[in-house]
């Protein structure tokens, strides 16, 4: 193809896109287009898995039947949205093993939220609360975004996870509500997880490189910090309501502008716990990498067997 | 291991209840269709969703091309005498 | 306590699937892969169900005020009633497989005469739960010949972690004194007449799955009277972590 003719097609594509209309797996779209969405994709479902494993930590500690339940049903739920997310990405012509493959050897990203310790009970209130809030919002929107299968999976996702907050925000109410060393518990919880969470939201929109052809696709809807106002004003007040403090010397309402204004977000924090060097980040990806691992003999013993068992099949019928 | 080989991806079909079609709901890896049919289960009607599963290996699907669209779809958008608004009938006969 | 030998009785039901339960939650995030993490999640929590609808009975029973939570959280070491089997460790997920399998298989056979009960509440949860164990039943066999009849290295795990488990399944057809009340009051199910079917569906499957049924007549037994192998206490201590740690709280 002629580089005009790649032009021309670049254009219908983009103007299929502003007129709402959906892209599918085999319709023709831009190199930059596929990659893009396996990048974003495959990040969102490896923070799906990884989140897993911060809450994951708490199942056999649950204090009760009934979070422990819930908690199972959680993080199983996330598996299901790595699960729905993978596919996704795999009908972009890459599989769930490549992905494995890269998340394994550090190239690919995830959220970084899922790098910081659950060390007490009152974690799993504040991430289904605040990490769980803030990913619900970065998620509605994506319900429409551009790309069929992914749009697909976030209305599938979002369905699911509208119980995990509620599940987050209960356990911090009763907690808030319960002995003094409880009510303390969650405050330290939300002082720990306050400004992770503002963090998950992304680089404030002046270094964020990819937001304005994410705007384009759809595969972004609002900016970085225009969420991040979004979620510190959703959040105050249920903070308010149940009586516990945002962890922001700084943070006031603007009686002028009808929003929070808040403090400076530690950047370098950020950028550190991105490149590796978390308080988990090792423990996390170790317990993905033995996991699939030691998974190994597994899959490939139900491959052989369904491969015999086939075979068995065939000699029958000769 | 050296002969290392991924499970096959599957797509999943699931009747929310009868009466209703089989839908698309989304696709798995599995190694054969009983364990395509136990983890559509597992993961795909975790909340009741459903009555009755159809899985079918992804590979076994044949899809029309794209490309293609003009010659497939389109001749049959100006064909309006196959929708009942094509015909005109007076206002006084009601139920047809 | 009026009822102690019922009390003891659903215990005795609501451990085997508490404990197990347990150990497949420590699994969740750490399966072979997505599809078998969610299932053997399921599995979890279909057994987590099962203990709140006995525990929530046993608390009735015992009359006192006592919450699903006191029981499956607040008792000691040896108040556990639970068969060695269930409380064995994941050392792989040919043990976690073959555990469940030999579980699976009882577990069926005493919920379809459970469902006979002359007792209303656990005939009802015996055909609530039944359904999900036929369900485990059938997953955890699949597994069993996927493992067995898989490749040369699988076929060898599969058959340590069977020859390693099967000296916990002779304790399954043993009676407790309450059970021995219970059977006589047509409430109980005499577990010493599943023992001749168990063994014979057991070492069908193997064959299918071919593998060799063990040949040990040696058997461990002790959990049913509270006497267990030193697994039990590490994971209970996971299990009653914040109970003990804060007691008398609500969560």
């Amino acid at each position: 193809m002629s580089e005009e003719q790649i032009k021309n097609l670049e254009d219908q594509f983009e103007a299929r896109i502003a007129r709402d209309e959906k892209i599918e797996p085999k319709d023709w779209m831009p190199e930059k287009y596929r990659k893009t969405h396996i990048r974003q994709m495959s990040q969102h479902a490896h923070s799906e898995i990884v989140g897993m494993l911060p809450e994951g930590n708490w199942i056999t500690r649950a204090p009760s039947l009934r979070r422990k339940v819930a908690l199972l049903a959680k993080v199983q739920d996330e598996a299901g949205h790595g699960l729905y997310l993978y596919s996704a990405c795999e009908t972009l012509g890459v599989s769930r093993d490549e992905l494995y493959e890269q998340l394994h050897s550090g190239k690919a990203k995830y959220s970084s939220i899922f790098n910081y310790p659950t060390i007490t009970w009152a974690d799993m209130g504040a991430i289904g609360w605040l990490v769980d809030g803030a990913a619900i919002i970065n998620q509605v929107p994506l319900c429409n975004t551009s790309y069929g299968p992914y749009a697909r999976a976030m209305v599938r996702v979002c369905k699911e996870e509208s119980f995990h907050q509620r599940q987050g925000y209960e356990i911090m109410i009763k907690l808030a509500n319960g002995t003094p060393e409880q009510k303390e518990m969650a405050q330290d919880a939300l002082n720990r997880w306050w400004w992770p969470s503002l963090m998950m939201l992304g680089p404030t929109d002046d270094v964020s490189v990819h937001t304005e052809q994410s705007m384009k696709w759809k595969l972004k809807r609002k900016s970085n910090d225009d969420l991040r106002q979004q979620f510190i004003d959703q959040t105050v007040p249920q903070a308010e309501l149940i009586g516990l403090t945002i962890p922001d010397p700084d943070l006031k309402w603007n009686e002028e502008k009808g929003i929070y204004d808040f403090g400076e977000i530690d950047w370098d924090e950020f950028w550190q716990v991105v490149k590796g060097h978390g308080p988990c980040n090792k423990e996390r990806m170790k317990a993905r990498v033995s996991a699939w691992e030691e998974g190994e003999w597994v899959r490939n013993a139900a491959m052989a067997h369904a491969e015999n068992k086939k075979e068995r099949i065939e000699k029958q019928a000769v | 291991m050296t002969d290392k080989k991924n499970w096959p991806l599957w797509e999943i079909f699931v009747r929310s209840k009868n009466g209703l079609e089989h839908r698309h709901c989304g696709s798995l890896h599995a190694t054969d269709a009983e364990m395509a049919l136990e983890n559509a289960r597992d993961v795909y009607t975790r909340r009741n969703e459903g009555v009755s599963i159809w899985v079918v290996e992804s590979y076994h699907i044949t899809a029309s091309n794209p490309e293609h669209n003009g010659e497939l779809f389109e001749p049959a958008q100006d064909k309006v005498y196959r929708h009942p608004t094509f015909y005109e009938l007076p206002d006084e006969v009601k139920h047809m | 306590m009026k009822n102690e030998n019922l009390y003891k009785y659903i215990l005795g039901i609501a451990d085997n699937s508490l404990i197990l339960g347990q150990r497949l939650g420590e699994l969740c995030g750490h399966g072979p892969n997505l599809e078998t993490d969610i299932a053997c999640t399921n599995i979890s929590l279909d057994l987590f169900g099962q203990v709140r609808s006995y525990f929530q009975y046993a608390g009735k029973v015992a009359g006192d005020n006592r919450t699903e939570d006191d029981i499956a959280m607040l008792r000691k070491e040896r108040e556990y009633k639970n068969v060695l089997l269930v409380e064995q460790p994941n050392t792989n997920f040919a043990y976690t497989i073959g555990r469940q399998f030999l579980f699976d298989v009882y577990h069926l056979a005493f919920l379809t005469e459970l469902q006979k009960s002359s007792d209303l509440t656990l005939s009802a949860i015996a055909k609530k739960c039944i359904k999900e164990v036929r369900y485990h039943e059938r997953f955890s066999s699949d597994w069993v010949k996927r493992l067995g009849d898989g490749t040369p290295e699988s076929k060898q795990k599969m058959q340590e972690a069977m020859d390693t488990l099967w000296t916990y399944t002779d304790e399954l057809f043993h009676q407790t004194q309450a059970d021995k009340v219970m059977v006589s009051d047509g409430v109980g199910v005499d577990v010493t007449k599943l023992k001749d079917q168990y063994y014979k569906a057991v070492t069908e499957l193997l064959e299918d799955a071919k593998l060799k049924t063990p040949e040990s007549k040696y058997f461990q037994k002790g959990g049913k009277d509270g006497i267990h192998t030193e697994h039990l206490g590490y994971l209970l201590s996971d299990l009653q972590f914040m109970q003990r740690t804060y007691p008398n709280m609500e969560w």
